[in-house]
């Protein structure tokens, strides 16, 4: 059975989706993810979806779900590269995933992650201090 | 066929006398519809429609104008009330033009059977009803001829209406003029979310300075807007929020919190700017 890879950059994790998504590999994702980050004491995640054409009600909570999942392991998702057609479809579908920061592309979306880090490491010396 | 005899050949040989009748009538009639229609265009529209009449009559008989040998005077009819539609004639000027052919044809049918009471009766409802349909059909194919102009003046709003401006690298502009609606906000939508791909700018700004009215149903559509805009990792900014409409806004309860609004385009561009760590120095 096929399976979307979910790469290691440093502290964070890469998962690019370059295949439709169906609702087996949606599932076996958002498994595979969870248990990578909780292993790898991953602090950010970067899903790209640029390649994903279309979605329909459960990629699309499926989509929420994951960005969810992995916020409360205490890693920051971004999610980049979302499509035209896709943001429709998940704004008319009600899933304006509140709390998932998106960009544009995946260089960018790996800048934010820096700075979302970068201010969250300040916060935490702050606290020591 | 045989029996509206008389009316076939009152159409030939009376031509002349129904001609003339009838445009004295329809000179009188158009007398409003001044500068849209020559005289002379009028004359030659009323004989080339008698000419073809009769001949249709003559061939495939008065019974039914529906009928395939008739299809020559549906075309004409046609023809006549499109050219009408453009010239901005109105729907009852248009079908006129059948139906004052009636007085003429009665005249000259009241002269062929003064002695035949009977057969005259015939004759006018053959000729009443024969005018009637052509009428009609006139008047069906003027209405289309104008839905068909009103349907093109929509498709050519709708692209006029979505104009998607770079304003400067990463950042777009969306001035929307007129109502929204939901088919409008769509295309707005798909527009402007194509060229945020296309330039990967990650600001864009819709300007609502030419919407005149901003309710419910606009309201949620632009927070749909905002939101796609977001998911596709892109900010939103809002200007050109007229006095009126922030009240509005309020007052309809609409939750516009966590979208940037701006007054104008200039403080909208100010703040893009910013955000992109653009500054200028006045020398």
């Amino acid at each position: 059975m096929d399976r979307i890879p979910i790469l290691k950059m440093g502290e964070f994790l890469l998962v690019t989706i370059q295949v439709d998504m169906h609702d087996q590999l949606a599932l076996q994702l958002q498994d595979d993810l969870t248990r990578a980050i909780d292993r790898n004491g991953a602090k950010g995640v970067l899903i790209d979806i640029s390649a994903l054409g279309m979605v329909d009600s459960f990629i699309g909570r499926m989509i929420a779900d994951i960005s969810g999942m992995a916020r409360i392991l205490d890693a920051k998702t971004v999610l980049v590269g979302m499509q035209p057609a896709v943001a429709i479809t998940l704004v008319e579908l009600g899933l304006s995933l509140p709390g998932v920061a998106t960009a544009l592309n995946v260089e960018r979306g790996m800048r934010l992650l820096r700075q979302t880090l970068a201010e969250s490491d300040d916060d935490a010396n702050f606290i020591k201090r | 066929m045989t029996s509206n005899g008389t009316l076939v050949s009152a159409l030939q040989t009376r031509r002349q006398e129904i001609l003339a009748t009838w445009l004295a009538q329809l000179e009188h009639i158009s007398a409003s519809s001044k500068g849209r229609l020559s005289s002379k265009d009028l004359g030659r529209q009323a004989d080339d429609f008698l000419t073809i009449l009769a001949s249709a009559a003559q061939a495939h008989g008065t019974d039914d104008a529906g009928a395939e040998g008739w299809q020559s005077v549906r075309e004409f009819l046609e023809d006549l009330s499109r050219q009408r539609v453009l010239a901005g004639f109105s729907s009852d000027e248009t079908a006129t033009f059948i139906f004052s052919l009636k007085r003429p044809i009665f005249d000259a049918l009241g002269k062929v059977c003064s002695d035949d009471a009977e057969n005259l009766a015939e004759q006018l409802w053959a000729a009443t009803e024969l005018l009637d349909k052509l009428g009609l059909h006139t008047v069906k194919t003027f209405q289309a001829s104008r839905e068909e102009v009103i349907g093109r003046q929509q498709t050519e709003l709708l692209e006029l209406s979505t104009p998607v401006v770079k304003l400067w690298d990463g950042i777009l502009a969306l001035p929307m003029i007129g109502t929204l609606d939901s088919a409008r906000t769509q295309i707005v939508m798909e527009s402007l979310l194509q060229k945020i791909v296309e330039t990967e700018s990650q600001i864009a700004i819709i300007d609502i300075t030419g919407v005149p009215t901003v309710d419910t149903l606009v309201a949620q559509h632009l927070l749909k807007t905002v939101t796609a805009i977001r998911l596709m990792g892109a900010d939103c900014i809002i200007s050109g929020v007229r006095p009126q409409i922030a009240q509005t806004i309020v007052h309809l309860g609409v939750d516009l919190l966590g979208v940037t609004t701006k007054a104008n385009l200039a403080d909208a561009l100010a703040l893009a700017l910013k955000r992109n760590g653009i500054s200028f120095v006045k020398h």
